[in-house]
């Protein structure tokens, strides 16, 4: 078969890559050999331009049982109970198609879950839009939400939080992140393919044309004007058989069925075969004509790379076969054997009997490209960092406090997190809303808190900086339900990686990450990298949204964010710097300015105030914790008061007073509790050197800041609206 | 001697583990139904629990009502036996015709998922007799199809005979009369669109659902003879 001139570049793959394919096999691909390589070397699927870069993050740690290269990575969170924690994106899908690409993302992130063998518990969405003026971002925020909504409701896994951040750099590039938190029960299952002669099942729906080259097409390059016409690139959700693949899955896997177990995601029935075989140094045989199609006459090459939904691969001891068919028909599964494992090391894949690909494993999915791409940093930078940061006053305070508790990224998202199922499994302590999701594990007595973060205007300003801010903050909002940070996943959302001045981004941010996870000590356990946000040479900011992961002493003692009791002491921890307003939420709202340098992060300092966090709440001495973060400590006080339905009163005013309200200095939380604890909890702070002042006292039905003061019923009304009155829009 | 609770799963239900959970910390006997078994077990109380059976890909519901169990089910609430359906087994026991009505999208045709305030309007029938006649009790609903209506003069009946047993203190989904639980005419099948197995645990936001699944549970106890 001679192949047609140019047709790799139709498939995402450049000459160079087409020629190393011609090397290794000493021969021309065939043409579904060719759509194998292209998916299995996509950006998505080899990490070719991060690959080099992510090598240099810490994955190891006392508690992480299994690192990047699997399905999820695996922390033990208390003797014998382990969890899955994984982040993924589905960027590219939901701006084409919000609905069915949300609902998918949710669809393959439970499957990376399932694949290791834990029950997903719960999932997380962490999303990014433009700005909602714009009828099309309304239309995709509502389309996105529901898809979300529609698809974890319905397959049972409840979404317990997440982020919905507006920024114009979103406009043309949603970010769709979704992480997912799996309870591993019984064995651990890995993507292995070890023994020559186990069969290989494949079940769930039927294989279709659907979602050919999603990883190719949609996710390894960047939008423009004919993005519309990828529509039929997205993968069209079954959220039935996803659940019944769940509950299946999770029954072979109890009964000892399955011998080795991925899923299916990116790149379809070539990945899983391709990876299994080659981490196990074996081949495999596979037949299409054994494969369930949803359409009698798919060509080969369509076979091996459809990213048909809801599927799974196992690999089954021949004399289990017939077990792991009577499950799969027992949930309604259409399931069968599609091949075997050799040692030949190849994935040989015939059709009629007559070989249509026969390719080293190996060279599919451990030698791909690998590139250190150009980087430079980018020349705008000196200058936009040297600009004033937008931290001017605007005199009228409440004014500007109001502007920025009804922006949009502050603002409640409870018109998004009520659509969502959030109890399922009657393990949410705390749901979404407050600084991180408290889970009691089913059937343990341990609890969990997960969380994310990515602050990209941060990341926009100093990549570096940015990334160690996003790791901090994330470890401080578990810190503040009382949880100690153990572990992160991580979704890298990036412009493209062939411009100099994206790579060097990701650099950065890599770097920054790293630092911060070091420091922190919470290991690195997997994630993903999306690239190619961009549209006609516009990108996003750089946008590394950090997914936490925290263990509590008990599902009792977890703090929230809600102020309790009239009297209580309102306490501040850490210290304040007047000048932290680049990136801010104040400079951005209310001077509309997105310069200078991001705030400076003190990890030794981040570190002492998640200690006296956690200590403080472990022991049982405060009533409330939020951490300030966007919006400052005007905000965090706001959302402490309007969570509790209870006012508050600052007793003094402290420096410059809009610096003071709004400075975004990190390592700072409030804290509140009764006059009997106060002094405790001033003392564990001044034990570590962390700064610590009284600055008022709960009570009330009003929001006092000294300065000026507002009714909470104004402040609730302007918090709860902004959202449903900004999006009723869309309906018009 | 212990309540026996038969809790039957249809491929897409998710609240099963839930009720099972929910009714054992309450002192219950429970197992998990197969939809596909045509035989309950031996079982006092039979819940049809929430999510998705079949997907609710046609109306929800509407598939889940053939499933061979539903027979039994049947039987079991013609015997008099006590039949409860949560959420999604609310919506099937509306199409299976053992509760009036039928549910469709909430006004605002948005799913939801969030605490409600129940007020209970009759206690004397087996699921609310902890309760006392307006009290109220704080318990979450989740659902896209919990709007409940009916024609004008079955719901003259149903106001006559007190069949509407709970009704929202807010309406969140404009069910008619505010309705968010029923029951049949013998008061021994209820069917409700909130979910009293996520409000049994105080750590968790409530406890009133206790009141509901206790009631049930008491019910049994105090009509049954004993068994050896």
């Amino acid at each position: 078969m001679t192949l047609r001139e140019g047709l790799h570049r139709g498939l995402g793959l450049t000459d160079d890559e087409l020629q190393a394919i011609i090397e290794r096999l000493g021969r021309d691909p065939s043409y579904t050999e060719l759509a194998m390589f292209s998916v299995m070397w996509s950006e998505h699927c080899s990490y070719k331009s991060s690959r080099s870069h992510l090598a240099s993050l810490p994955t190891e740690g006392p508690h992480i049982l299994v690192g990047p290269g699997e399905g999820a990575g695996i922390i033990e969170v208390a003797p014998g109970v382990s969890v899955a924690w994984k982040i993924e994106s589905h960027n590219h899908p939901s701006f084409v198609e919000p609905f069915n690409g949300a609902a998918t993302g949710v669809g393959g992130i439970v499957r990376d879950i399932l694949s290791m063998g834990a029950r997903p518990i719960a999932l997380m969405d962490p999303l990014r839009f433009g700005h909602l003026d714009d009828a099309r971002t309304r239309y995709l925020v509502d389309g996105v939400v529901h898809g979300i909504s529609s698809y974890g409701n319905s397959i049972g896994v409840p979404t317990v939080g997440g982020e919905l951040v507006f920024e114009e750099c979103y406009e043309e590039n949603p970010l769709v992140n979704v992480a997912c938190l799996g309870l591993v029960d019984g064995r651990l299952m890995s993507g292995r393919a070890d023994v020559a002669g186990h069969s290989v099942v494949l079940f769930g729906s039927a294989t279709g044309r659907d979602g050919i080259g999603g990883a190719s097409v949609l996710a390894s390059a960047e939008f423009d004007e004919h993005s519309h016409e990828k529509r039929p690139s997205v993968q069209v959700g079954d959220p039935l058989t996803e659940k019944l693949l769940i509950e299946a899955s999770l029954e072979l896997i109890r009964d000892d069925l399955v011998a080795g177990f991925q899923d299916l995601g990116a790149g379809g029935l070539s990945c899983p075969t391709a990876e299994m075989a080659a981490k196990s140094h074996m081949g495999m045989d596979l037949d299409l004509d054994r494969v369930h199609l949803r359409e009698a006459d798919m060509e080969p090459f369509e076979v091996m790379i459809s990213e048909s939904q809801e599927r799974m691969l196992a690999v089954v001891e021949p004399g289990n076969v017939g077990a792991v068919l009577e499950i799969c028909g027992k949930w309604g599964l259409e399931a069968s054997a599609v091949g075997e494992v050799t040692s030949s090391g190849n994935i040989h894949v015939r059709l009629n009997g007559a070989t249509v690909a026969e390719v080293p494993a190996e060279s599919l999915a451990d030698e791909g490209p690998l590139y250190d791409r150009p980087r430079r940093r980018p020349d705008w930078l000196d200058a936009l960092q040297a600009r004033a940061p937008g931290d001017d006053s605007r005199g009228d305070l409440e004014k500007a406090f109001l502007e920025v508790l009804g922006s949009p990224s502050v603002a409640s998202k409870r018109w998004a997190w009520e659509q969502y199922d959030h109890m399922l499994f009657l393990g949410t302590v705390q749901g979404p809303g407050g600084d991180a999701a408290v889970l009691r594990l089913p059937g343990t007595d341990t609890a969990v808190a997960v969380t994310t973060d990515g602050p990209g205007r941060f990341c926009f300003l100093d990549p570096y900086e940015g990334a160690k801010l996003a790791v901090a903050e994330a470890a401080r909002n578990v810190a503040c339900v009382g949880a100690r940070p153990v572990a992160i996943t991580n979704c890298l959302n990036f412009g493209s990686p062939e411009r100099p001045e994206v790579m060097w981004q990701f650099a950065e941010v890599v770097r920054g990450i790293r630092d911060a996870c070091e420091a922190l000590a919470t290991p690195v356990t997997g994630g993903n990298v999306s690239f190619y946000n961009e549209t006609q040479g516009r990108a996003i900011y750089p946008t590394p949204v950090i997914g936490m992961l925290g263990v509590l002493e008990s599902a009792g003692g977890s703090v929230g964010l809600a102020f309790g009791s009239a009297g209580d002491a309102l306490v501040l921890l850490g210290e304040t710097r007047d000048d932290d307003f680049g990136g801010s939420e104040y400079a951005k709202v209310v001077n509309h300015t997105v310069a200078g340098r991001p705030p400076v992060l003190d990890l030794e300092a981040e570190l002492r105030l998640q200690g006296v966090l956690i200590e403080a709440a472990t022991r049982g001495l405060v009533r409330s914790s939020h951490d300030l973060s966007s919006g400052g400590l005007a905000i965090t006080l706001a959302e402490s008061a309007l969570a509790g339905r209870i006012g508050f009163a600052l007793r003094e005013r402290g420096g410059q007073d809009h610096r003071w309200l709004f400075s975004e200095s990190p390592s700072r939380a409030i804290v509140t509790c009764s006059g009997a604890a106060l002094d405790e909890v001033l003392s564990l702070a001044s034990d570590v050197g962390l700064p610590a002042s009284t600055i008022g006292e709960v009570g009330g039905d009003a929001l006092d800041f000294a300065v000026f003061a507002l009714p909470l019923e104004l402040a609730t009304r302007t918090f709860e609206d902004a959202l449903p009155s900004r999006l009723s829009a869309t309906m018009a | 001697m212990r309540a026996r609770v038969g809790v039957v799963v249809f491929p897409g239900s998710n609240c099963e583990r839930d009720c099972v959970k929910s009714l054992s910390q309450l002192g219950a006997e429970t197992e998990l139904v197969w939809h596909d078994d045509p035989v309950l077990p031996e079982v006092d109380i039979v819940v049809l629990p929430g999510g998705f059976a079949h997907g609710d890909y046609l109306r929800t519901g509407a598939l889940a009502r053939f499933s061979p169990i539903m027979q039994a089910v049947t039987d079991h609430a013609e015997r008099g036996g006590l039949v409860l359906g949560v959420c999604n087994g609310f919506q099937v026991l509306c199409e299976a015709g053992l509760l009036p009505g039928a549910l469709h999208k909430n006004k605002g045709l948005k799913f939801m998922c969030k605490w409600t305030e129940l007020r209970v309007d009759n206690a004397a029938t087996p699921f609310t007799s902890r309760a006392s006649t307006g009290s109220v009790l704080k318990i979450p609903i989740n659902h896209f199809e919990g709007n409940w209506y009916c024609d004008p003069e079955t719901l003259q009946g149903m106001r006559e005979r007190d069949q509407i047993v709970l009704r929202y203190v807010d309406n969140p989904n404009g069910a008619l009369d505010d309705a968010a639980g029923i029951v049949n005419e013998n008061g021994n099948v209820f069917g409700l669109m909130p979910h009293p197995e996520r409000a049994c645990d105080e750590l968790l936001g409530s406890e009133d659902g206790i009141v509901l699944l206790g009631s049930a549970i008491d019910h049994v106890l105090k009509t049954t003879p004993a068994r050896v």
